[in-house]
């Protein structure tokens, strides 16, 4: 009889249901914290690729093959390779421009009444740890040759981490009130069980039992339901995370980004699995001694 | 066969319930340690609220009560439990937990009391075998008699040998028989030491069993010592049956 549940808690109508609601909340908090991750997982990987690169656009004078501007690429080219914080810088080659064009511009860009002017586009890259006066370069550059542009991607990075920010700001906030879902709905559980219980209770009490050990029933059948709902609800985020991978590869668009999460993201939402029996015999455990507290 | 010591003391005890009339006025009796006592009365005269009072379950609406020496209102709650498991309680409708067998409503208090697994199990199954239960001890209470639950809730309260026994109709749903041998039991317990208040309708068993009684008349209580009362003549032939 050691470890006997005494209450019969099982059979109550109110935390019946608790299960499939922390199973739902847990699904939420499955999808924010994987969104979270991936995003911040990309994030790093874009600014990685971006921090130390410039691109340098040298404009065009009319025709794509026009001489000037195949001086002034020239000029712009032997320029940066001259300066000793540059490692390298190459022009990208037009049909490569074109092609990271159109899944923005459309198709029409190369041909028909739509054709643009497209810039020749210098890759630079920096050469790590040292600190390149992209300003300066820019006044130099357009001393000789307006309207060259110098792009540092600080513009568009710094926006990508206001969204990223953004994204995960909103995700912290959705785990927060799953958390205080959770919560709420296990308070509302143990209060009801109080009340279903407590001539029972009231037994325990007359024959000597102290608030732990009411509050120890309680809070073990509490663990048990958020572990139960926990572990429903990361099956149901993952199989979530692998529908929605499997019809982002069968879109196979250069927009979406790869649902991939490595083995510690991984471990880190499976650990909600962990924290909902927590959360719940926590929950249930300071609900119970507060409110036995108030009888005699 | 007193040995002097306090054990339950009320002084101008009072309990109403919310705003309703006082069920219980005045009260004040002081119970020795190893004493025996029947508490009667006619029914609705306050026997279970005087005994609710004595096992904790209440606050008296007003006056002291001490139990074991401590003055139970300023006793801070933590350790009510400890003087709890001083007192066994036999309840009038039984209190058995439908869901657990005989013999683990029966090792509920020692279970509480953090007692070891195999102490509880020869201990409940010696005294379930001495209150005739030996062939019952895996069935639920759904299953028992009347008579059958009596005796599970009566062991359950003699089970942590308590220092005060609190017994409401422990008879009531037994045959005379039984109701001697649990009589016998009881007095077992007072002899060594524990003092007991058994509330009872039974005149044959207050008869029998020469203990003096606290009798309990419109919310007063009277007192009286062994062989001192005349029924019909003091308190009406009506209160008991």
């Amino acid at each position: 009889m050691k470890g006997k549940i005494i209450l019969p808690l099982t059979g109550d109508a109110a935390s019946r249901y608790v299960p499939w609601f922390i199973a739902f909340m847990v699904w939420l908090a499955v999808l924010a914290l994987g969104a979270v991750l991936i995003l911040s997982a990309h994030t790093e990987q874009w600014r990685n690729d971006l921090t130390g690169n410039l691109t340098i656009q040298v404009p065009v004078h009319g025709e794509e093959t026009n001489p000037e501007t195949e001086e002034d690429l020239n000029y712009v080219l032997s320029l940066l390779r001259d300066i000793p914080e540059i490692a390298s810088a190459e022009e990208i080659p037009r049909d490569r421009v074109i092609k990271l064009l159109i899944p923005w511009l459309g198709r029409e860009i190369t041909s028909g009444p739509f054709l643009l002017p497209i810039p020749r586009i210098i890759s630079v890259k920096i050469k790590p740890k040292v600190n390149l006066d992209v300003e300066r370069l820019w006044e130099r550059l357009n001393k000789k040759i307006s309207g060259v542009q110098v792009d540092d991607h600080q513009v568009w990075l710094a926006k990508l981490f206001a969204l990223t920010d953004l994204i995960e700001g909103i995700a912290f906030i959705i785990l927060l009130l799953v958390s205080i879902a959770c919560v709420a709905t296990v308070i509302f559980a143990t209060r009801t069980s109080l009340n279903i219980h407590s001539h029972l209770i009231d037994l325990l009490h007359i024959i000597g039992a102290r608030d732990e050990f009411v509050a120890h029933q309680f809070c073990r059948y509490a663990m048990s339901l958020g572990f139960k709902g926990g572990l429903l609800g990361i099956c149901m985020g993952i199989a979530t995370f692998f529908v929605i991978d499997l019809l982002a590869s069968e879109a196979s668009s250069s927009f979406i980004i790869p649902l991939t999460l490595s083995l510690s993201q991984w471990a880190c939402i499976t650990a909600i699995s962990l924290v909902t029996p927590a959360i719940s015999a926590i929950t249930s455990w300071v609900t119970v001694l507060k409110v036995l507290s108030r009888v005699m | 066969m007193f040995s002097g010591a306090e054990v339950i003391k009320f002084q101008n005890v009072g309990l109403r319930y919310g705003l309703g009339p006082e069920i219980l006025q005045d009260i004040s009796l002081q119970l020795e340690e190893g004493s025996f006592h029947f508490l009667t009365g006619a029914s609705g005269a306050g026997k279970s609220s005087l005994l609710r009072l004595m096992y904790l379950a209440h606050q008296p609406s007003r006056g002291l009560i001490s139990l074991f020496g401590q003055d139970v209102a300023t006793t801070p709650r933590r350790e009510l439990p400890a003087l709890r498991r001083k007192v066994g309680v036999v309840f009038q409708d039984f209190r058995l937990i439908d869901h657990l067998t005989a013999l683990e409503n029966v090792a509920l208090p020692l279970q509480i009391s953090g007692t070891s697994e195999n102490e509880i199990k020869s201990n409940v199954s010696e005294l379930l075998d001495w209150v005739g239960l030996s062939g019952q001890m895996d069935n639920r209470p759904p299953i028992l008699s009347g008579g059958q639950k009596q005796r599970v809730a009566i062991a359950r309260a003699v089970i942590t040998r308590p220092k005060l026994l609190l017994a409401d109709e422990p008879t009531g749903n037994v045959d005379d028989r039984i109701a001697r041998r649990l009589m016998h039991l009881f007095e077992e317990l007072n002899k060594i030491g524990t003092t007991i208040v058994l509330a009872t309708h039974n005149k044959t068993l207050v008869n029998d069993f020469i203990y003096p009684r606290l009798h309990l008349q419109k919310g007063s209580l009277h007192i009286y010592k062994s062989g001192e009362y005349n029924w019909k003549a003091e308190l009406g032939h009506e209160e008991l049956s």
